[in-house]
């Protein structure tokens, strides 16, 4: 018997509407555990570098995690994985909500599609029945809309649907996949759904997922459910509000945006406004946020109320969660309203909440700039507000300009020329950030920016403040009941860190720390990724309910799979190496692992270097960023680097003894 | 002794009730899984929502969140079906019935049909509280147990109901002939 997970995948091949259901090898899943692990193992194994996003080849795979469906709280992620129009790279864009679970229930782990529909279709799972049915009906609907029509046709309101809006349906490279109160954002996916005609995937799922131990594994829930109780009740102090508790940032439940707004930038990632929230914002944005909304909500089996049904007048309802309350609101240089209004259109259309701000805010600098002109801008309203609804349009009908822009502010620039390209300022692997400048550089996140292969930062940073405390007292006081450190010598490299003098930034946390501390962040999230997890209660906030400590035991007595630290470690270590070869072999390299070069006004060149070298050295990747043999073999990676030799991208030459001796072992 | 029982003896009942607050409500079904889990054979060996002896009616978009204990089988359908509109949302039909019944699919076992009832997590050794309210952290479920002094005279009203409706289906004559026969042949 199979525990935690179902041990089938669904195999769609849209050319031919064929369907088949396949038993996995249990061996992949002690090896990479599930979720995005097996999600790399087949794209590797079943995407050539030569295949592009749009074509046929590529594959699109929806993946539970491990224990998705298990009764492990806040286990409810569903792991989309392809190769991403948008960085040419390995995507993996996550969501939570309620799909995975259902799916598990139905009987699948994964659901992997190839190839293109003639027609728009959508994918009906009701246990073992599986269907592709017509979606022509859908076409150019909202993405919450269609998983409406669709429950209502099939008569199953217990269906979960995930969807993609009009922006999937013409690949717009920032186009998400939607599915009610979560979505699936980065990278585009919703684009490559798009392109092979895929409108929705509805489940509906009445089946058991059996557990190993069950005793063990509920005793572990129980007490996670009790930590998060008691975590709860001590907020960390001296953290933003939205970081001292669990979950997402509490966008929704906090009303208090000083952070944001004063620390972010508006506009196309432009301006920074210190005096920003005064009191009377506060109470404007405070009421228009209580007046919108109807109710807190959660995902699958989870406590925690990251999301919000949101109602304005005149607007259909939806759900929101997290920063897109914001982004918006701030690329448009508005106030509150106009965001709300605004992310509910683009919810409808299926697009990124950070992307898309920046693009249409990176569009009204070129032709204030005079790079666009008003023959490209036709129709352009005189309205700012006005005119970020008038470019949402184009872009996701790639209409006029809007086909342009519709390719993100990076592809955007090339194309345009002109300049453009400086315009595009805000991007990490031609993929738009967060809207951060920042004064002195931050040698932990210089390096989660850089290697960062998720390409956000919010999904790499998490377990180590973001900024020293001021005193030694309070420091003392964190570090107390900071047990979730993976190694004692975290405690030390915080106790040790000041806002000021010879223990502050850049040079402290010191070359090697950083490194450790990077590693260790890292490795939450590839955890989480693999096991369905929600970073909101693990790698994302500080001292969270699952850690590694835990980790093992719930995989142990979940799944039925023998795992200790090490082996986790080891585990997690094994399908990010591979993640990264992936994305070697489509030509990612060094020269593409840098941060925004206007990110933080106080750059160190030497310091930068010998930080990536250090990283990379410690992570088992040559001085380019590529896995070297040694380091593959020792993960059972072997084909890996006899496809890098047989490629030409490892030669002997470069796997020289001076990087692969000194190779760091794990430490637990 | 023929006294007693016609003035009624004061019993000591334990009533065990769940406090639903739909407000505090989050839509995250985890009594669904929980209840599944711990109703399955052995204990926690699996879970399946499909299978729990709670459900959470639930509407995002309109706001709807309600969870539903499973109550008793009924063999038949109601005549009619209910259908509420509370604060501007419609309710499905039937959407707060505990039965278990043959007019909806729900409160089934997914494979065999058979009905399910929420039996409050009785087991040895007992919960504190059923499992369902231990595991809904936003308090949408709190547990109260209150004793009450059950009078028998409450039985006598139930015994009274059931023979006014034997009377109504037979004929109250003909019931009296009955009561009059086994009299006679008890004392006999």
């Amino acid at each position: 018997m199979r525990y935690a997970e179902t041990g089938f995948n669904l195999e769609i091949d849209l050319t031919r509407g064929s369907i088949e259901r396949v038993t996995t090898d249990p061996g992949e899943t002690e090896r990479y555990l599930g979720g995005l692990g097996t999600n790399a193992k087949i794209l590797w194994d079943r995407v050539p570098p030569e295949v592009e996003p749009f074509s046929p080849d590529n594959l699109l795979i929806f993946a539970t995690g491990l224990l998705c469906g298990t009764p492990a709280p806040g286990c409810n992620r569903t792991i989309v994985s392809t190769i991403s129009p948008q960085t040419r790279l390995m995507a993996f864009s996550m969501m939570g909500g309620f799909w995975a679970p259902e799916l598990k229930y139905a009987g699948y782990d994964k659901v992997i599609f190839r190839g293109k529909s003639p027609n728009l279709v959508y994918l009906w799972i009701n246990n073992d029945k599986v269907e592709i049915r017509d979606a022509s009906h859908l076409m150019g609907k909202g993405a919450i809309e269609t998983a409406e029509l669709i429950q209502k046709e099939l008569k199953e309101p217990k269906a979960q649907v995930a969807a993609i809006g009009l922006a999937g349906e013409n690949r717009v490279y920032f186009a998400s996949i939607e599915q009610g109160r979560s979505s699936a954002s980065r990278g585009g996916i919703g684009a490559v759904m798009g392109d092979k005609g895929l409108k929705a995937i509805a489940v509906r799922g009445t089946g058991d997922i059996n557990i190993a131990h069950s005793g063990e594994f509920l005793e572990l829930c129980n007490e996670v459910l009790e930590y998060i109780k008691v975590r709860g009740e001590k907020p960390i102090p001296g953290v933003m509000p939205i970081l001292a508790g669990l979950g997402s940032p509490q966008e929704m439940k906090i009303h208090d945006e000083k952070w944001h707004t004063e620390s972010f930038m508006w506009g196309n990632s432009r301006h920074r406004r210190k005096d920003f929230w005064t009191e009377e914002v506060e109470k404007e944005w405070t009421q228009t946020m209580e007046n919108s909304q109807t109710r807190l909500i959660s995902c699958y089996n989870c406590p925690l109320k990251c999301a919000a049904t949101i109602s304005i007048p005149g607007f259909p309802t939806y759900m929101m969660k997290c920063f897109s309350k914001l982004t918006y609101t701030m690329a448009a240089m508005s106030n509150l309203d106009f965001g709300l209004e605004i992310a509910q259109r683009a919810t409808e259309y299926g697009v990124d909440a950070f992307s898309t701000p920046q693009v249409m805010a990176f569009a009204l600098e070129l032709y204030e700039n005079g790079i666009l002109t008003d023959d490209d801008m036709q129709g352009l309203p005189a309205d700012n507000e006005g005119r970020f609804h008038w470019l949402l349009d184009r872009i996701v009908r790639r209409e006029g300009i809007g086909n342009i822009l519709a390719n993100g502010t990076y592809w955007a620039a090339q194309e345009i020329g002109k300049g453009a390209e400086v315009f595009a300022h805000n991007n990490i692997k031609k993929t738009e950030q967060l809207p951060l400048k920042l004064s002195m550089l931050n040698p932990i996140y210089f390096l989660m920016y850089s290697t960062g292969e998720k390409i956000n930062i919010t999904q790499i940073e998490g377990q180590f403040p973001q900024m020293p405390f001021p005193t030694k007292e309070e420091r003392e006081e964190f570090v107390k009941d900071w047990y979730h450190v993976p190694d004692e010598k975290f405690k030390q490299y915080f106790l040790d860190w000041e806002l000021r003098g010879e223990n502050s930034f850049p040079y402290y946390p010191t070359v090697e720390m950083c490194c450790d501390i990077v590693d260790w962040q890292e490795k939450m999230h590839y955890i989480d990724d693999a096991l369905g997890m929600c970073a909101g209660l693990s790698s994302f906030p500080l001292k969270p309910p699952y850690h590694i400590h835990n980790y093992p035991r719930f995989i142990s007595s979940g799944a039925g799979i023998e795992m200790d630290e090490a082996q986790l470690t080891q585990a997690a270590k094994r399908y990010r190496t591979l993640v990264r070869a992936i994305n070697i072999r489509r030509g990612m390299r060094r020269k593409d692992e840098k941060p925004p070069e206007n990110h933080w006004k106080k750059r160190f060149p030497e310091l930068e270097k010998e930080l990536l070298d250090a990283y990379y050295k410690l992570k088992g990747w040559n001085n380019d960023g590529i896995p070297i043999k040694e380091s593959l073999n020792e993960l059972g990676l072997d084909f890996v680097s006899e496809d890098f030799q047989q490629r030409g991208i490892l030669t002997d030459i470069e796997d020289a003894p001076s990087l692969g001796t000194s190779l760091q072992k794990e430490k637990n | 002794m023929e006294d007693k029982s016609m003035k009624g003896e004061k019993k000591k009942k334990i009533i065990k009730t769940i406090k639903i607050d739909v407000d505090k409500c989050v839509g995250c079904m985890a009594c669904e899984v929980i209840c599944s889990a711990f109703h399955a054979t052995p204990r926690y060996s699996s879970n399946n929502p499909a299978r729990s002896r709670i459900r959470v009616i639930r509407d995002p978009i309109v706001d709807i969140y309600i969870p539903v204990y499973a109550g008793d089988y009924a063999v038949a359908e109601c005549a009619g079906r209910d259908k509420y509109t509370i604060d501007g949302k419609e309710y499905d039909e039937c959407a707060f019935c505990r039965a278990s019944c043959p007019s909806r699919n729900v409160f089934k076992e997914p494979d065999s049909g058979l009905p399910l009832k929420c039996d409050m997590c009785e087991s040895d050794p007992p919960q504190k509280k059923p499992m369902c309210v231990q595991w809904c952290l936003n308090e949408a479920l709190i547990y109260e147990e209150r004793e009450e002094e059950i009078e028998e005279d409450t039985k006598l009203e139930e015994l009274e109901i059931g023979l006014e409706s034997l009377a109504n289906k037979y004929g109250l004559n003909k019931i009296l002939d009955i009561v009059t026969r086994i009299s006679v042949s008890k004392k006999g």
